[in-house]
Order: C-alpha cells, then structure tokens, then sequence
C-alpha cells in the first residue's frame, strides 16, 4: 500500500489556483521531499494531505484513508509538525506529550513507555518536567518532532522543519530524522526550501506555480542538469562571450555548462584569447535542478517579482 | 480494507471524545494552578463591591432594608457575577490559544470538535465554581446562614451560571484573533451585563425601561435562583422579602425557579452549539 496517493488534486482560493492538478505516490518508508518557493502551492497542497484544506477536484489517499472522506482515520495516522510553533509554553515537555496522547487516545499502557522513547530519541529526556518556555528554538522543534511521534503514525509531515534554526540546530534536527528512519518504520513527508536539506530524502517533488515539475531522486534530478559548471573571469567579457557557446553572463562571471569541468579548463586557457582572471568549476546542486526546471533559482522566486540579471541576460542570448 | 476500516464502533469513539474532553479540562485547570495571581485578582473586584460598596451604601440604605443588611442582600448576587470574569477569561483563553498556535494542536485531533469546545466550557465552569467556593467561604461575614445543602445548591447554580457564560464567551471570540480585541469586547461586554441583572439591586419598583432590559438579560434568570436559595434560608419578614427578593414575572406570571435555570441551561447549550459550529469553519 501507497502511504501517500495523490491523482489530479486542485485547489483554489477565490481566483487564484493554488494547487493546478498534481499527481504522485510515496511509498512506504521513503522519505520524501517537496520542493518550492514560497507560493508554489505545497502549503496548499500539504493542508489538503493533512485534512486541513478540502481539496476541489481530485482525489488523495493518506495512510490508506481518504483524506476527505475519511478524516478523523487519516489524522490517527499522521504526525504534524508546523513551521510554527503549537506548543503549551506554559506546560512541561511531559504534560504537552500526555495532553497530545489523550486527545489521539492511545491506549493508556503504551502512554509511559512510548513517551520516554520518543523524548529520548530527540534527547529531551532529562528536560520532560520543565516548562517549555524554557526551551531554546531547537529544543521545542525537537519536542514538536516528538509529540508528532507520540502516537505512532505512519507518515510523518514535517512542515519546514528547520526553519528559523541556526545551522548547528539544522543539522542536529537532521541527526534526529535519520536516526528516526532507522528506529521507526515511517514514512516522512518534509517540505523545505534549503536545497541541501533536500539531498537528505529518498526522492524529491519540485513544485511551482500550482504544478509539479520534477520527481525523482536527488541523484537523478541532478543527472538531469547533467553538467558541470564552469565560472570564469576574464578582463573582457564580451569579446569572451563571442567566443563561448552555452555561456551566460552572471554577477559572478561567465558561467559555462560543460559535461567534464575538470578537461575542459585547460583547454579553455588555449583557445578562449581573452585573458583569465579566475576559474571556478561546481557541480550541479539541486539549487541547479530547481533553476533548470523553474528558470529562477529559490531565492529569487521568493524575492521580488523583478528579474534578476541572470535571467535576463539568458534572455537576452536565446 | 478501507471500507472495512470506515466502520467506526460508536461506543469506542464515545469514549475518545471524553477522553479529550477530560484532557482539556484537566489544562485548564493545571493553567489555573499555574496563574494563582489571576485566580485570586479575579476576586477583588466582587469584594470590593461586596465589603466596600456594601459597607458604604449600607448605611444610606438601612432604612429600606428592613432588619437585613446591605452586604447580605448583595452577597447572592456578588456570589453569582464573581463568575463572570473567570468564566470569559476562559474562553478568551482560546483566542490566546490560537495566537500561541496551540489551538491548532487541538483542533488537528482525530476527535470532535464539540468535545474541545465542551471541555473548554466545562473548564471554564469548573475553575469559575472553585472561585465560587472562596466567595461562599465568606457567607458568615454577611450573616448568611450557610448549610451543606445550601452551599452545594448555590455550587451547582454558580456552575449553571458559569458553563453557560464561558459557552457565551466562546461563541464570542470564536472568529477572532486577536487577544487584545477580545480584551476590550470583555470589557465592553461584562459591565452591562452584571448592571442589568439585578446582582447589585432588588428587582422591585424599577423604572419600567429598566425592568424589560433586566428582563431581557439571561444572566437575571442565573442570578435570582441563586438569590432566592439564600433568601430562603434567611429569616425576614415577608415584606422584606417582597421588596429584596420579589418573584421574576412576565407579563405578570411568576416564572418558576427551574424554568430560570433550564433558561439559562438551553441558552448555555445553544451558545455552545454556535460555538462548534463557529470554530467547525476555521481551518
């Protein structure tokens, strides 16, 4: 069985289509990331897996249950954990913990038990009495991650997990999900717009405007750009341009897509003409993956509707 | 299999929307343990009515009253509006909740949405009737005679009173959210309702304009059943009694004690039904 269904799933908001008839499956145990800027309908499209949103057209299948049919079965299964905080700051650990066991009745047996694993797990064990007011931003994501745990569901919806956290907290956030996918078995379904968290998952759906771009693994998707990236300085880059073949004029330099970036630099020295000031060569990120299939690269499309000089200037060679 | 799994056994989902009403409660309450200085400011203000006011007032009235004190008078009804403030702040609790994201917590639960609301206007109730046993602790101040059966009559009309203002509350703030709001709608709102019931004066000879409004206000149907309970076990002269205490009529018929507190019972009950459906919409 699928742990998550999704066929032709629409939503809009007054005029505007959030969500413009998305497909695809996770399968069980998998870690799956959704990729986007800000606007590009995976909030939209999460709340609908979720229970949270009422879809308008489609269909979508979370844990085996319909998500509009079949609600209450659906939020017995899953685990939520919101970019923003839902937490009783007033409460201790242990009392959000139990409160969260209640309302999802576990049976009363397995409360202790599991609450100590789940806390231990996230190493906020030794904090359960303490208020959670006293806890630091990464200390309440952890306990976040726990009480979606809490109850054992079969997917777990991380909602940015760790965003806002400084980059220490990032990665002990993502020390946790892996030790999580070894101890427990679960399917995780995360949304960020960190690329290089994104390498973390089984395999990746890129969304924009409303549609699903790409979905595959990260290694795929980044075979997919296929090249290296060659960036030069030179003391005159036009006459370097009118030269090069699949090149663009970024802020950084002249950016070149090459299959081997390691043999074609010597060879540039000879032939380019003009002389070089700097060489850089990268391999393609998934930063990449997203510029390739949105033609905007994260940041930008969450930045101001304005092009950036980049895109202009691809613009301007086509 | 997922038609299998669709088939719900009615008894085993009963008892999980109690479980979440208990749970709910059982917050409010240990938020209320936490908050002592709330809890004990929520009483300053009917004291200083009772005892200041009271006190003041007493001896301009003296005459009027018969043999019967000020303070003894106004006790049922100070009793009865020392509910108010709890049981809104109870519900204005929700509108933090929401601002603080834990209502989304809640609202997320594979249980009903009814059993939240429930539960937090049994919260509210059962924190607002704590209070009531402080202030009916003060009964022998007032020369109120203060039996067992009494007592738990007056706990159990306070609770009335109180579940029926926190449902009231809830139906209120159910689409706001913003704290700060609430606050002043609270303010606005709480005055008006404890002036016109008949908490502070007896309802005899009073301008007519005044005597539909106080008809008009649910909380009048709360506060004279409490009123009358004391007055019950105090001994006064009928014509005092007729002046403090006279019956609520309408249209001169005298409407019972138990149809007040279905009254206030079938409004708690409807204000709670606008509540669940009031947060049923939001997300």
């Amino acid at each position: 069985m699928t742990a998550v269904e999704v066929r032709g799933l629409r939503k809009s908001y007054g005029e505007v289509e959030a969500v413009k008839g998305v497909d695809f499956d996770v399968a069980p145990g998998e870690t799956f990331g959704f990729l986007g800027p800000n606007g590009a309908g995976k909030s939209t499209t999460i709340k609908i897996l979720c229970t949270l949103a009422k879809a308008d057209g489609g269909s979508a299948r979370v844990a085996g249950f319909d998500v509009a049919t079949q609600r209450n079965d659906v939020r017995r299964h899953i685990g939520l954990v919101f970019q923003d905080p839902t937490l009783d700051t007033y409460l201790s650990a242990e009392m959000n913990l139990r409160f969260h066991a209640e309302l999802y009745g576990m049976p009363r047996e397995t409360v202790a038990p599991r609450m100590e694993q789940v806390l231990r797990m996230v190493g906020l064990w030794e904090r359960r009495t303490s208020k959670v007011l006293t806890f630091s931003g990464g200390m309440k994501r952890r306990l976040e991650i726990a009480r979606g745990l809490m109850h054992s569901p079969r997917v777990l919806f991380l909602d940015e997990p760790t965003v806002g956290l400084d980059p220490q907290t990032r990665a002990s956030i993502w020390d946790y999900i892996h030790e999580l996918r070894q101890q427990e078995q679960i399917t995780i379904f995360l949304t960020t717009h960190y690329m290089d968290e994104a390498e973390n998952c089984d395999r990746i759906a890129i969304m924009d405007e409303g549609k699903l771009v790409a979905l595959d693994t990260p290694a795929a998707l980044k075979a997919t750009v296929g090249t290296d990236r060659v960036t030069i300085r030179t003391a005159d880059d036009q006459a370097a341009l009118a030269v090069l073949e699949d090149a663009v004029l970024t802020p950084d330099g002249i950016v070149i897509s090459v299959e081997d970036g390691e043999s074609y630099v010597p060879r540039l020295f000879g032939t380019l003409g003009v002389p070089i000031t700097s060489v850089s060569i990268s391999r393609p990120s998934l930063d990449d993956v997203f510029l390739s299939y949105t033609g905007r690269t994260i940041r930008d499309s969450e930045q101001a509707p304005a092009r950036p000089v980049m895109l202009a200037a691809m613009a301007g060679r086509r | 299999m997922t038609a299998v799994a669709a088939v719900r056994v009615p008894q085993r989902a009963f008892a999980l929307d109690l479980r979440a009403v208990k749970i709910v409660v059982q917050r409010d309450l240990i938020r209320t343990l936490q908050d002592r200085t709330r809890f004990v400011a929520a009483l300053v203000q009917p004291l200083l009515f009772l005892f200041v006011l009271g006190s003041g007032l007493g001896s301009l009235t003296r005459g009027a009253t018969g043999s019967l004190d000020l303070k003894t008078f106004m006790f049922p009804g100070i009793l009865a509006t020392s509910t108010l403030f709890t049981a809104m702040f109870s519900a204005v609790s929700i509108v933090w909740d929401r601002e603080f994201g834990f209502l989304r917590e809640m609202l997320i639960a594979p249980v009903r949405r009814s059993s939240i609301i429930l539960g937090k206007a049994l919260g509210g109730a059962t924190v607002a009737t704590t209070q009531g046993i402080l202030v009916l602790a003060l009964a022998p101040f007032v020369h109120v005679p203060l039996t067992v059966g009494l007592g738990l009559t007056l706990l159990a009309e306070v609770f009335l009173l109180s579940f029926t203002l926190t449902a009231l509350g809830l139906a209120i703030v159910s689409r706001i959210r913003q704290v700060q709001t609430v606050m002043g709608l609270m303010q606005v709102l709480l005055l008006p309702l404890s002036f016109l019931s008949g908490a502070l004066y007896p309802l005899s000879n009073l301008p007519t304009w005044l005597s539909i409004v106080v008809r008009l206000n649910p909380l009048t149907y709360a506060v004279h059943p409490v009123r009358t309970a004391v007055f019950n076990h105090l001994q006064v002269s009928d014509s005092v009694r007729a002046l403090l205490n006279p019956p609520i009529t309408w249209n001169g018929w005298i409407v019972p004690t138990w149809l007040q507190l279905a009254l206030v019972a079938s409004i708690g009950l409807s204000l709670m039904a606008v509540a669940v459906r009031q947060f049923q919409q939001v997300e």
